[in-house]
């Protein structure tokens, strides 16, 4: 109960001053009898306080009848306390008046907050601002003093009660002394509670554009060049004028002047440079300066350098590695056929295709020269795989091509075009499968080049260049069993059997070097059959050795009797074509994919193999092992061997597309010096047959 | 001598004058011939270029005489034709080596004695 109430009436006439009423009820304890009403609950309440009943002082004692008196009040809005008779002097109409407006306004309660503006420098207001003020309701106190209890200034200290006199203004009086003088302190003194978050740092981009191309261009005007110049133009008009009855082509003349005027740029395209023959022919040889600065080293080891160890031993040999030929475009393909140019010593061929079955697609014909390794001179790019080559030995830019799907070619160098030469048509005689080889022959009696085509479908044909077209003559059809004359009976059961159509296929050929007619065919059931151009139903021969695919058959350069064969069997076979068996027979541990002899020495030839590797026998030096046996590739095999018939250049090509040249030491290239080729051979096979060689 | 000597000179004058007279006259008339645009030199593309020499010949009629108001007329309408930064220069005889955009250089005859230059370079 511990309060200090002070009462502000906010009434403006303030007569009543300020009215306090407080009853502490307990004080009239004493005068009221209620004491024993506190001890009616006896029993387990003791320990409560008695209850007390409290009644003021002066309260009326009413009777039963007075209490039940019903007694009607109406509240309303009206301060019974104002004033109803309030009159002031008009003075405009010099008389009093009552005033109408009573004000009925009671202030309750009023509380100012604590708070006051930080800047605000109030001395004065702060101290009420800072007073707590509480206002009893005037209109409560005079409902007391009507029930007759009477206006009272009540500030009665209650039990323990040390509250202070209510007298308000005494107590305003005490807190402005303690108040502090100077500008008063907010202890309230907020903080903003902003939150920055960090600004992204800026950040400048640009780029350069490249300026517009530009050009400087100067000149002199004066008279005389101007008149110079408008006179010109005058004749060439009137030039143009006497052309333009005769046609068309005085217009076509100012055209041209036009062009003229137009500075060179207008009509620079890209089409120009490389069908100028000139330029062209000049350029080619600027690459090959290139090239031969790039490859320098290489060029003067194909030159001068010579393998010593040769000297110390003498039964062995090397190859050194010269340049690589990779056709960017090719990479993806195998090389299927290699063939030196019959001419030119720098010059030769590659093909490219491909042996796998299920990769097949468009072929190449390469031209590479030595001097320029980087790039082909020509390129001819065919509808299928290119399988075989080769060069015309007298007529040097003729190219017979053998496809992969069946067809022949002839492409001739001299040609500007892309496109062949000759083709042969579809439906005419055209192979079923791959042509595995094609071989140039002499010019027939008519003076016409001709070619021969084998292929796995087990034909031998004659290709011959007519003016306008490719004649094509079957040779011979390679019968698996071809015995000699037969019953009629026994044809007819061949017949009923099949076997008379189930053919041999043909992978490899070579023609002998002297007896136009005679020559050997490789098969791939590994059979070697010794053909004539006469009997196109008949074997001469049939050599068997070889217990799968014969890739490559070649006669002897100086021997004239004298074959080798290479077959998928790991071997190479020495053989005279005179007897069934192989004289001589050499185990390579790979399969074979191509054999060559040396155009020097009877006696030389080399294998390329499919586990990279190539093996050079020289039979005068070792007639058991190679003299040299050298890795040329990792992971790639070898297709193909072609040795240069001018220089001691050996060219490989394996199945990622490269083709290697190789220089041979000197061991490798070695010539017999009193006795000619061909008797040199012809001694080792006598020593190999177990005869005395013969002179 | 000197007489003699003088008066041959002045007869030799008189005979340059005379013959300097007859192609004086040709060349008068052959100028009246000459009131036509001779493009000299020119990268344009055709059809700006057209446009061109329509500007440059309405802009050296337009101000007869006055070559510095025609290179003037002529530089507004060419940057307002196709943007920024073009030169021109009109003249009876100079000499120039100007440095341009590729394919923005125009150099004309005009009238038998104007040789007119435009040129883009920013």
């Amino acid at each position: 109960m511990k309060s200090v109430r002070r009462t502000k009436v906010a009434i403006e006439s303030a007569t009543l001053g300020r009215t306090a009423s407080t009853h502490s009820l307990r004080s009239a304890n004493g005068d009221e009898a209620g004491g024993g009403g506190g001890g009616g609950g006896g029993g387990g309440d003791d320990w409560l306080p008695p209850k007390v009943l409290l009644k003021p002082p002066g309260q009326l004692q009413l009777t039963e009848a007075e209490l039940n008196e019903e007694l009607t009040r109406i509240l309303n809005a009206n301060n019974p306390h104002a004033p109803q008779n309030i009159a002031r002097f008009n003075h405009r109409e010099r008389v009093f008046k009552a005033s109408p407006n009573v004000d009925h306004l009671v202030v309750h309660f009023e509380f100012d907050g604590y708070l006051s503006y930080k800047n605000v420098d109030d001395s004065a207001g702060g101290a009420a601002v800072r007073r707590e003020e509480s206002v009893m309701a005037p209109a409560g106190a005079p409902a007391a003093a009507e029930s007759g209890a009477g206006e009272r200034e009540a500030g009665v200290p209650a039990a323990g009660g040390d509250a202070a006199p209510d007298a308000g203004e005494e107590k305003a009086k005490e807190e402005e002394e303690k108040k502090p003088k100077g500008p008063l302190r907010n202890q309230f003194n907020f903080s903003e509670r902003a939150s920055q978050t960090t600004n992204n740092p800026y950040r400048e981009r640009w780029t350069n554009t490249e300026p517009p191309p530009q050009r400087t261009f100067s000149d002199t005007v004066n008279q005389w060049s101007i008149f110079d110049a408008y006179i010109e133009d005058q004749l060439q008009k009137e030039k143009a004028k006497a052309k333009a009855p005769a046609g068309g082509a005085g217009a076509k003349g100012a055209k041209d002047e036009d062009k003229q005027n137009i500075l060179p740029t207008e009509t620079h395209a890209e089409d120009v440079y490389y069908k100028n023959t000139d330029l062209r022919r000049a350029l080619i040889i600027i690459e090959r300066m290139a090239n031969q600065n790039t490859f320098d080293e290489i060029a003067q080891d194909y030159k001068y350098y010579e393998d010593a160890s040769d000297e110390l031993t003498p039964s062995k040999g090397s190859l050194l590695p010269l340049w690589k030929f990779l056709c960017e475009k090719e990479k993806r393909k195998q090389v299927t056929a290699l063939c030196w140019n019959s001419k030119f010593s720098d010059f030769f061929t590659v093909g490219y295709g491909s042996y796998d079955f299920s990769n097949q697609g468009p072929g190449m014909i390469a031209g590479f020269t030595l001097k320029n390794p980087s790039y082909p001179e020509f390129l001819y790019v065919t509808d299928s795989g290119v399988m075989s080559l080769d060069f015309h030995p007298q007529h040097h830019s003729m190219i017979a091509v053998g496809l992969y799907d069946g067809s022949v070619a002839v492409y001739s160098m001299q040609e500007k075009s892309d496109g062949p030469l000759f083709k042969s048509a579809p439906k005419a005689g055209k192979h079923t499968d791959p042509v595995w080889q094609v071989c140039w022959q002499k010019d027939d009696l008519d003076g016409n080049a001709n070619f021969f085509s084998i292929s796995t479908d087990g034909r031998v044909t004659q290709w011959t260049l007519l003016k306008t077209e490719l004649n094509h003559t079957d040779v011979i059809k390679l019968r698996l069993e071809m015995k000699g004359p037969q019953g009629p009976g026994e044809l007819d059961a061949a017949i009923d059997d099949g076997q008379l159509f189930s053919l041999a296929g043909g992978s490899c050929f070579d023609f002998h070097k002297n007896l136009d007619h005679l020559f050997v065919v490789g098969t791939e059931e590994g059979k070697i059959f010794k053909c004539s151009k006469e009997y196109n139903n008949q074997y001469l021969l049939s050599f068997e050795g070889h217990q799968m695919s014969v890739y490559a058959v070649r006669y002897n350069h100086f021997h004239h009797s004298i074959f080798i064969s290479a077959s998928a069997d790991w071997s190479v076979k020495l053989w005279d074509h005179d007897e069934a068996k192989p004289i001589m027979s050499f185990d390579l541990n790979s399969s074979v994919g191509d054999i060559a002899w040396a155009p020097y020495s009877s006696t030389v030839f080399a294998a390329a193999t499919a586990d990279g590797k190539v093996c050079v026998f020289d039979l005068a030096e070792n007639k058991y092992e190679p003299i040299s046996e050298q890795q040329v590739v990792r992971k790639a095999k070898l297709t193909h061997i072609a040795f240069n018939p001018f220089e001691p250049v050996l060219l490989v090509g394996d199945d990622k597309g490269q083709v290697i040249s190789l220089k041979l030491s000197p061991n490798l290239r070695k010539k017999s010096k009193e006795d000619d080729e061909a008797t040199k051979l012809r001694n080792i096979i006598l020593i190999a047959k177990g005869q005395s060689p013969t002179d | 001598m000197a007489d003699i000597g003088s008066t041959a000179n002045l007869a030799a004058a008189d005979k340059g004058a005379a013959g300097a007279a007859a192609p004086g006259t040709d060349d008068k008339e052959s100028k009246r011939n000459f009131n036509y645009p001779l493009v000299k030199i020119c990268d344009m593309a055709e059809e700006l270029r057209v446009e061109a020499v329509d500007m440059v010949v309405t802009a050296v009629e337009k101000h007869p005489g006055n070559f510095e108001a025609a290179a003037q007329n002529i530089k507004e309408l060419m940057d307002k034709r196709c943007g920024n930064s073009w030169h021109a220069v009109v003249g009876e005889g100079y000499g120039f080596e100007v440095t341009h955009e590729m394919r923005n250089l125009l150099y004309m005859y005009f009238g038998g004695n104007l040789g007119v230059l435009v040129w883009k370079a920013s």
